[in-house]
């Protein structure tokens, strides 16, 4: 559609070449009406020349003048209307679209040729028991080959790129056998055509290319659909910056356009847009997604923060340091480069299968070619019945036993929330028995919950509660909800006055009354998190919990129960990261971990012979999701983490993780049980193959039998109940 | 028998066309926004990609 967008405006403009097509991600258009606002929300700005919204893909395109509009006055605008939107990296987009238009015209080719060819295949199959012409079957051979030749030509392309790559590289895929045995049967029914024989395959040959066709498609398209609810989940979280000029003008600039030495103004409840130095101001930052610690820490000028952290307290001016190598993103990029690479080594079930099968199916084709010739038959009839073989072998029913459970399992889980985004993710899912997880935001929600269990000062809650009420520091919110959670009236307070980086202090009711960390409520006791201080009265002090996910000590349970390993690695203080292992039941723990020490601890696992899934959302889990044999990543998750991680899971539980385990070890049986029955059609035909019994009829209803019946089998995975399969219960 | 010397080519000259109707939508994006078709179906706006008349009268008002 974009192009389609732009080569219209093109047309109607020839001079216009400094148009420049934006493509924006805007997940919240749900309906028709959505459609309307965001387009007329965007054709009413100055400079837009086109808005189209994709309800589909969730995406906008808008063709814009780049010197009067561009992508942040867009999303500006969007964002004023209701529609929280980002722009989207673009190249990446436009190329996965190219590979999917190439293949659907291939399939519709395909299926064209194959349902001509069969049509007049038939004829020439109920003429052979009627009284049909031989000139008249001849002439139908042609008419076949006349469509086979082009058709076999153009829609067979995907199928002989893979193989020939493969065979380059010295290795075997499905698509070896596949692309031979097409090749082989077209080429030998051409020959055979010109003869005048019986033995035509021209309707065998493009059928195989359809139904191939028809698993790659869903395939690509289930996959395309996944990375780009992936892409928009990312979109939405990359952030802008508010660049402060040195004559102290501000402009709202993408995150991205950033560069060392920029000034930027970070506001209270911001993301930080890049990793910097504190210029001016004083606040606390929350670093969880960081360093998975829950408090907030304080900074002040000549400090150093880090990008994807959020600013807590007041306003600071930071000035961006973030040079190539030594940002603390590099470094982690770099470990999460070496932990990947063992993952590349995985060779899929399919191409496991195929290793075995290819050069099993060539031996029998080239046995029953000698055995016939042996016998004293001419070359031509035993190269017939060598290629009847290779049609009976070619693995159709093989070929479509993967992708097409694979499209099922995926699109189950689309429909509860988690994007399969890693091609061989669900396989290596399959194989997993060891889980470890991450605490702050993964097993527990990355929000604060006031701790009630030895009981509070209800007055001082209320009071408390109705001060804090004003401020945007995460303490301060926590603790007016806590306030009103507990059935507190809570009043406005006027003359608050908040003193970043310590708290608040209001004078309203005669007295000093004081919110705040324990220094600025003078008392010395550093076991509370924040504390309220009436003049006069003793100081009264409020802890905070990071409460868990609702499910985390089901989920937990559930998962040791069916014979997991669960263990915990998180970077938060080794107090509360055991409180948070005991609340759900987890008894290997390990507190204050940095980010290599955690791939270190996952590498350890590895080493002693465990499938490791690591569950995380922060910078500091990236490196051990990469290294682990299978990784997760709830869609709260800093980008690099949900890149990282093989799929992401949405919603405030971690049911999804049991969910994604549990279809990813049905999956991997319906594949198994699909290459039982592909073996056994094989183990049926492949004989009387070779006998030279199969004629193009019987080799025409086997095949498309097959790829039916592998087919339905699969689709048992969209509906069936689950549940956790022990770990090492037989496939 | 004659029949058939025109019967075949009109067969497979519909299918040829039905095929090339396939790819012209295909290429011209009619299969790019399914769900959202059949809601631009039942909206009064006027959906045309703006042209050039378009959007001098809209500068002009």
């Amino acid at each position: 559609m974009e192009a389609a967008l732009d080569a219209g405006v093109a047309a109607q403009e020839p001079s216009a070449e400094a148009r420049q097509t934006i493509v924006l991600s805007v997940p919240s258009i749900v309906c028709g009406n959505c459609i309307r606002s965001v387009e007329n929300t965007l054709r009413a700005l100055r400079g837009v020349e086109a808005a189209r919204a994709n309800l589909t893909t969730k995406r906008v395109s808008v063709v814009v003048d780049p010197s009067v509009n561009s992508a942040i006055d867009l999303t500006a605008a969007l964002e004023h209307a209701g529609f929280p939107a980002a722009p989207l990296i673009e190249n990446a987009e436009t190329e996965q679209a190219a590979r999917v238009s190439e293949l659907i015209p291939r399939l519709g080719v395909a299926g064209f040729a194959a349902g001509n060819i069969m049509m007049l295949s038939v004829a020439v199959w109920s003429g052979e028991a009627s009284d049909m012409d031989s000139s008249l079957m001849d002439l139908f051979h042609w008419v076949s080959a006349l469509i086979a030749l082009p058709a076999v030509a153009y829609a067979g392309q995907p199928f002989f790129k893979s193989a020939l790559a493969a065979l380059r590289s010295r290795r075997l895929n499905m698509d070896v056998p596949i692309s031979l045995g097409v090749l082989l049967a077209t080429g030998m029914s051409l020959f055979q055509t010109m003869r005048s024989s019986e033995q035509i395959y021209f309707d065998a040959a493009t059928t195989l290319l359809f139904f191939l066709l028809i698993g790659r498609v869903l395939d690509e398209r289930m996959r395309t659909k996944a990375r780009g609810a992936a892409e928009n989940l990312i979109g939405l979280r990359a952030t802008n910056a508010t660049l402060v000029a040195p004559d102290q003008t501000t402009k709202l600039v993408l995150a991205s356009t950033l560069k060392p030495g920029m000034v930027i103004a970070v506001g209270a409840g911001e993301r930080i847009a890049g990793d910097g130095e504190v210029i001016s101001g004083q606040s606390d930052i929350d670093e969880s997604l960081i360093s998975g610690e829950t408090r907030p820490r304080a900074i002040s000028i000549g400090d150093s923060v880090y990008a994807g952290t959020i600013n807590c307290g007041g306003s600071l001016r930071v000035r961006i340091t973030a040079a190539e190598d030594n940002t603390l993103l590099s470094e982690i990029g770099r470990m999460m480069l070496n932990a990947e690479q063992s993952r590349g080594r995985y060779v899929r079930l399919a191409d496991r299968a195929s290793q075995i099968y290819a050069p099993a199916v060539h031996v029998l084709g080239l046995l029953t070619f000698i055995a016939w010739m042996a016998v004293g038959a001419p070359w031509d009839q035993s190269l017939t019945h060598a290629i009847a073989v290779l049609i009976i072998t070619c693995p159709c029913a093989l070929a479509l036993a993967v992708p097409a459970v694979q499209v099922a399992a995926m699109s189950r889980l689309f429909s509860k929330g988690v994007i399969v985004k890693a091609p061989d993710g669900l396989e290596r899912l399959a194989e997993i028995d060891c889980v470890v997880f991450d605490k702050t935001g993964t097993l527990t929600t990355g929000e604060l919950r006031l701790e009630t269990s030895d009981g509070v000062d209800e007055a001082a809650l209320g009071r408390a509660g109705s001060i804090a009420g004003v401020s945007k520091h995460p303490f301060a919110q926590a603790l007016a909800k806590a306030a009103r959670a507990e059935g507190m009236q809570t009043r406005a307070v006027t003359g608050v006055e908040e003193v970043p980086g310590s708290g608040l202090v209001t004078t309203s009711m005669g007295f000093e009354e004081k919110v705040g960390s324990a220094a600025w409520a003078g008392v010395e006791d550093r076991n509370a998190s924040i504390w309220y201080a009436a003049e006069g009265k003793p100081a009264v002090g409020f802890n905070f919990l990071d409460e868990l996910r609702k499910d985390a000590a089901a989920c937990v349970s559930e998962l040791r129960h069916s014979g997991y390993r669960v263990s915990l690695l998180s970077g938060d203080r080794r107090a509360a990261v055991a409180q948070a292992a005991a609340a759900c039941g987890i008894e290997e723990w390990t507190g204050e971990v940095r980010p290599d020490q955690k791939l270190q601890a996952i590498e350890a696992l590895k080493a002693r012979g465990c499938k490791t899934l690591m569950v995380g959302d922060g910078l500091n889990d990236a490196p051990a999701l990469a290294a682990g044999h299978a990784s997760l990543s709830p869609a709260s998750a800093i980008d690099i983490a949900q890149t990282t991680a093989d799929a992401v899971f949405q919603g405030d539980v971690l049911q999804p993780v049991i969910e994604t385990l549990s279809v990813a070890k049905a999956a991997r049986r319906l594949a198994l049980q699909n290459f039982a029955i592909a073996i056994l059609y094989n183990s049926i035909f492949v004989p009387l193959a070779m006998a030279g019994y199969v004629t193009p009829l019987i080799a025409a209803l086997a095949m498309s039998g097959s790829s039916i019946m592998v087919t339905a089998n699969a689709l048992r995975l969209r509906s069936k109940a689950l549940r956790l399969p022990n770990v090492g219960a037989s496939a | 028998m004659t029949s058939l010397a025109w019967l075949v080519p009109a067969a497979l000259t519909l299918g040829m066309m039905g095929l090339a109707a396939f790819l012209w939508a295909l290429r011209s994006g009619q299969f790019d926004d399914l769900e959202g078709a059949k809601w631009r179906a039942i909206s009064d706006d006027n959906d045309r990609i703006a042209t050039k008349t378009d959007r001098s009268q809209t500068d002009d008002a």
